[in-house]
């Protein structure tokens, strides 16, 4: 079993929901990046999500755009963000999983990339412009080294589609709320709990719900229904709105801790 | 215009589309206007500035252009800003793209749209020539004015083919869009070619006097024909391009458009050395009207 299946059997357990916060790794700086996950992981958060800034981020909304163009600027890539995570693996052993685009990875090679990834202690994969059909050779390095890969399903997902992806996804299936880019959006559609149990019966693993998620509120009723709640763009807007104050990270651990109170009741 | 009875045949409401030099923006906000179809164009904001009669055209005919002012805010952040509208609204939104770019089908479906260049060239040059062409040429951005007139031809070996891509200001300076010359295998759009990048895997900002050949990737087909050399790939500068500009307005009384005149500028490299009677196909995408503006700041002159 793998850290983040682990993760999610003993909430399980528990009757507690998981929940994943995302930051692009490098914004404001890598150090920061550092800080924040120690921070968040003490807040409440049960495993946590590092976003590799790309420069074409198609699935991404501005907010997430705009951090991603901050941490290349400073000079931000794929083998500092490894680096970043050997770093932290000292101090904690809470799952991350990287998203990233494919490019990276592949200009990385992709057997180097899962061995150098698995070795400095990343747990999980989402490469949200790499589709299943085309993700056999991650998939099966993956598998062989020990990286979960994590696939998503779109509210447009065929049922074909859910099978397939449910079958190949690993530690947990990755729902996206709405058809879109990532951002915090005021309302999310009314038929994400019907289609999230429409997956749990073709799928017996952990369904994660992301895009637009953006306040306890939401997050609460998403995890009524889910096994875990992903909040991005509002994290990352946070850190926009504070980067170079004092209290950037204790602003972002109390708003960790609050949705985390919100759907551990 | 396929493009578009595919999207009405789906029941689609709405239109978007991206745009380099503004063609493909305004033969979609036309076919758009026919069938009664809300269009919206994704133009990078450099292009907006530079194309600025098409943006005027693509209004003239109801479409909406959106300024896109993410990235080096040319083609390559206009698909980007049109993937992300089409996710959101694939429900009722059709996404036109304009070149053999971009995820599976696209670069087969624009490639069979633009296949009827080729057919007609075919049955033009045995007309007028009596035989098939010894040379055919192309500029290259995405590659589907290319890939349209080459795939008719493709199966008779004997004819050469040749890309010229946007060589900028010199491959040495790095800016440019010579995707061949200077770029490596990558994913980009949802396709794996020849891409402009860094030793990360970021896409690098691309430079060309023209904006429809301003861009980091490359059509997937015409890697596949670069790698199976069935196809050459060479690259004309600015500089090149607006002599053939020149060129081609002076000795044709045709002002090509600033993409076309990089398939003049090899033109002009690759004709003396041959013998005489050589038949070469040089394909015209564009009309230079939209450019005009932009040649003449080139060239040092008021208007």
């Amino acid at each position: 079993m793998s850290r983040i299946e682990k993760v999610f059997k003993k909430l399980k357990d528990n009757n507690q929901k998981a929940l994943i916060p995302f930051i692009t790794a490098g914004d404001p700086d890598l150090d920061k990046t550092g800080e924040l996950v120690m921070a968040m992981e003490k807040a409440g958060a049960d495993i946590i999500e590092l976003g590799v800034p790309f420069s074409d981020p198609i699935a991404d909304g501005p907010i997430i755009q705009r951090a991603s163009y901050r941490a290349l600027k400073g000079g931000v890539s794929l083998r500092k963000i490894l680096g970043l995570v050997k770093d932290l693996r000292r101090e904690t052993s809470v799952p991350i999983v990287l998203m990233t685009y494919y490019n990276p990875v592949f200009k990385y090679g992709l057997s180097e990339f899962v061995k150098d990834a698995v070795g400095e202690g990343v747990d999980g994969i989402i490469v949200p412009d790499l589709p299943p059909e085309e993700g056999r050779g991650i998939i099966e390095e993956g598998m062989k080294a020990g990286l979960d890969t994590i696939f998503l399903i779109a509210p447009t997902s065929t049922r074909e589609r859910i099978k397939m992806i449910s079958a190949l996804s690993r530690g947990f299936i990755y729902y996206v709320s709405l058809t879109g880019v990532t951002g915090a959006r005021e309302s999310l559609p009314t038929e994400v709990e019907e289609s999230v149990k429409r997956i749990k019966k073709a799928a017996d693993k952990p369904i994660a719900v992301g895009f637009g998620i953006s306040t306890a509120e939401q997050a609460k009723r998403i995890s009524s229904f889910a096994d875990g709640v992903i909040i991005g763009s509002a994290i990352v807007g946070l850190i926009e709105r504070n980067t170079g104050n004092p209290d950037l990270v204790r602003i972002v651990s109390e708003f960790v801790r609050e949705v985390k109170g919100g759907i551990s009741l | 215009m396929g493009q578009i009875l595919l999207a009405k045949r789906m029941g689609k409401k709405r239109i978007i589309a991206e745009t380099g030099a503004g063609q493909h923006g305004v033969a979609t906000a036309t076919v758009a206007a026919m069938f009664g179809l809300a269009c919206e164009v994704y133009m990078g904001s450099v292009d907006m500035e530079r194309q600025a009669i098409n943006v005027f055209r693509m209004k003239l005919l109801g479409a909406k252009v959106a300024a896109v002012d993410t990235g080096s805010r040319t083609l390559k952040d206009a698909i980007s800003e049109a993937m992300r509208d089409w996710t959101t609204n694939v429900k009722d939104t059709h996404y036109i793209l304009g070149s053999v770019l971009g995820p599976h089908p696209y670069p087969m479906i624009v490639r069979d749209f633009q296949s009827i260049i080729g057919m007609e060239a075919r049955m033009q040059i045995r007309r007028a020539e009596g035989r098939m062409p010894d040379y055919l040429l192309a500029c290259i951005g995405g590659g589907s004015n290319a890939m349209g007139l080459f795939n008719a031809f493709i199966n008779d070996k004997k004819i050469k083919m040749i890309g010229v891509e946007a060589g900028g200001l010199g491959i040495e300076t790095g800016r440019h869009a010579a995707r061949f010359a200077e770029g490596s295998i990558g994913i980009l759009h949802g396709t794996k070619t020849y891409l402009l990048q860094d030793d990360d895997g970021q896409i690098k900002v691309t430079h060309s006097i023209s904006a429809g050949l301003d861009y980091s990737a490359v059509g997937p087909e015409h890697a596949f024909y670069h790698d199976k050399k069935r196809i050459e790939y060479v690259y004309a500068t600015d500089k090149e391009a607006l002599e053939g500009f020149k060129l081609l307005s002076r000795e044709e009384g045709i002002i090509p458009a600033l993409e076309s005149a990089h398939a003049i500028a090899h033109l002009i490299k690759l004709a003396p050395k041959l013998p005489k009677g050589r038949i070469i196909i040089v394909n015209l995408s564009g009309r230079g009207d939209k450019d005009v503006h932009q040649a003449a700041k080139a060239m040092g002159e008021k208007i």
